[in-house]
């Protein structure tokens, strides 16, 4: 139900983000979604990809510190207001937003991916609320 | 387990008879062999029969590193180089290197402390011991293997470097003991975590580390990551090499110093006033049975203390504690004096850190500022949150200030990205020295 999601810890330096799309790419792995989160010293570089078991062991091998965990990821109307209306179910639950990214992928919908304090009691929510989460599938 | 029980248990009366005597015939030697001592003893107006008990080593005059690079490179040597069997040679990165000589007594004594120390490391004739302190000038690795040698285990003269040999010997011939410097079994830990060794699958049991000053903490990194005993072994080529003083593993409490050939005392660096037992200050040695290069009352520049309490081990060996660090190594930070090992017993007191660091010292206008690098560890990022890895450093930071006293900036750092030592590892990095 969740999507695995892969981090990697950078520090801000030259190439290290070449470094690691360059490897994912020789290894056959797609990128369906990106987020760099940076401070003035270090980064972390969130991806959802095709493959996140291989994407794992790849960078690890590769000397990479990488972690994975799980995220939600929804689609929602491309409309006024679509946004606003996800999150008042995730306030009225008491639910916190560690990090949230989102694209709105030409069509008439955008995706949203969450970290939530609370992944399961989230899920939980999302679905009485009749907001489908999407599957990893859903994005192959 | 002792090598020599009659002198590692020797009763305090008695060593202290012994090591009058053995001072006694040490200050004639020196006195009528060494021009520089002849000078200093009748500045002091000191002569060798005014030496009629132990405390009289006060009025004895200090030697120093200068005095040794002074002298360079046979001056302070007592016997005839044909009696000289080895020469050693301290690097001389800050100017001469210093030269120490051993006649075959040397070698003997020498031999037989550090069988002392791999004896109390649990250590026998059965095993295999990986030497990984570097052959050569540096007194560590032919230090240790002879010592090894004499108790009559298995030396592996591997010398340093190259860890991917390292981890290889040590799996193909079943070492069961190693010694190197602890910033080198650290490295090694991680070398043979690339190579998908396991070592604490291997039979190595027992460790001993020295030549440069390291942390509980780093002990702890060590034994967990390796499973073994890891002790501690102290010396200094100007004193005759490694095995001045060793560590039982029993208490991990101090170190034994070999005073019937070390005589030990602790000054004010300062002041240069003795100490007394328990006081914090710079170690000084004196060598009473050494005979190529005899030094009377050798400041070491390492700071310690002396505890004379008995030890559960039996062993009536006066002990030394765990070294603090060295003056030369001491950094003067906005006024405050710090010890790299200061800082790296807060930062390995923390999980999610490797035990791979860098200080960096430099100066903004007039201000010193400090950059503490540390490698993460993967369970540090099982949470990918950026405010947790921030939280982190500022932990470290006020853990470092409120331990240390010194304001420092924390960076954590990828894996792999600071240099691995093999020998003895460089900590600090002082930038400031440019502007002077």
């Amino acid at each position: 139900m969740n999507i695995r999601q892969i981090s990697i810890f950078v520090e801000n330096k030259h190439g290290r983000l070449f470094e690691v799309s360059k490897l994912l790419g020789e290894n056959g792995i797609n990128l369906k979604a990106l987020y760099l989160a940076d401070t003035t010293d270090f980064g972390v570089i969130r991806l959802i990809v095709s493959d996140p078991d291989k994407a794992y062991s790849v960078l690890k091998t590769n000397g990479f510190t990488v972690g994975k965990n799980e995220v939600i990821v929804v689609s929602i109307p491309d409309v006024a207001g679509g946004l606003a209306a996800l999150l008042e179910i995730i306030n009225i639950n008491s639910i916190n937003i560690e990090y949230m990214y989102a694209f709105a992928g030409g069509g008439e919908s955008a995706t949203l991916v969450f970290r939530f304090n609370n992944t399961e009691a989230a899920a939980e929510a999302l679905n009485s609320a009749g907001i489908e989460l999407l599957q990893e599938n859903d994005l192959l | 387990m002792y090598w020599d029980p009659a002198y590692e248990t020797l009763p305090r009366e008695d060593m202290a008879k012994l090591q009058l005597s053995r001072l006694q015939k040490l200050a004639e030697l020196v006195y009528n062999n060494v021009e520089f001592y002849r000078r200093k003893f009748d500045e002091l107006k000191v002569k060798p029969s005014d030496i009629k008990s132990l405390d009289d080593i006060r009025r004895l005059p200090f030697t120093t590193k200068d005095d040794l690079r002074d002298n360079y490179p046979y001056k302070m040597f007592s016997s005839s180089l044909d009696d000289v069997v080895r020469i050693h040679a301290s690097s001389g990165t800050t100017g001469k290197p210093t030269v120490v000589g051993y006649t075959r007594v040397d070698v003997d004594i020498w031999a037989e402390t550090m069988a002392r120390s791999f004896t109390a490391a649990g250590l026998t004739h059965r095993d295999i011991i990986q030497n990984a302190f570097g052959y050569g000038l540096f007194t560590g690795g032919l230090g240790a293997h002879y010592g090894i040698e004499k108790i009559g285990a298995s030396v592996v003269p591997v010398s340093g470097g190259n860890s991917k040999r390292q981890i290889m010997f040590l799996k193909d011939f079943g070492c069961t003991g190693i010694c190197c410097t602890p910033s080198y079994a650290a490295s090694l830990l991680d070398a043979a975590r690339d190579e998908g060794v396991d070592l604490r699958k291997l039979p190595v049991r027992a460790g001993l580390f020295g030549a440069e000053p390291w942390s509980v903490q780093m002990r702890r990194e060590i034994e967990e990551g390796w499973g073994m005993t890891a002790t501690d072994i102290y010396g200094l080529s100007e004193i005759i090499g490694p095995g001045v003083s060793f560590e039982c593993p029993q208490a991990q409490r101090g170190l034994h110093v070999n005073e019937d050939h070390f005589y030990p005392e602790v000054i004010d660096p300062d002041t240069s006033e003795v100490l007394p037992a328990g006081e914090k200050g710079e170690l000084v040695f004196t060598t009473i049975t050494k005979e190529a290069i005899p030094l009377i009352r050798f400041r070491t520049r390492d700071i310690s203390s002396i505890d004379s309490s008995p030890c559960s081990c039996g062993r009536t060996l006066i002990k030394m504690n765990k070294v603090f660090g060295r003056t030369d190594d001491m950094l003067i930070i906005r006024g405050v004096n710090v010890f790299p090992s200061q800082i790296e017993e807060v930062l390995l007191a923390n999980s999610g850190l490797l035990p791979y660091y860098q200080i960096v010292v430099d100066k903004k206008g007039a201000l010193d500022t400090v950059e503490v690098l540390v490698e993460v560890a993967e369970d540090l990022f099982v949470t990918d949150e950026i405010r947790k890895l921030q939280q982190r450093e500022e932990l470290l930071e006020k853990s470092i200030k409120s331990n240390v006293g010194i304001t420092a900036k924390v960076r954590l750092v990828e894996p792999k990205t600071i240099h691995r030592s093999e020998g003895k590892a460089q900590r600090v990095i002082d930038k400031r020295e440019r502007f002077v």
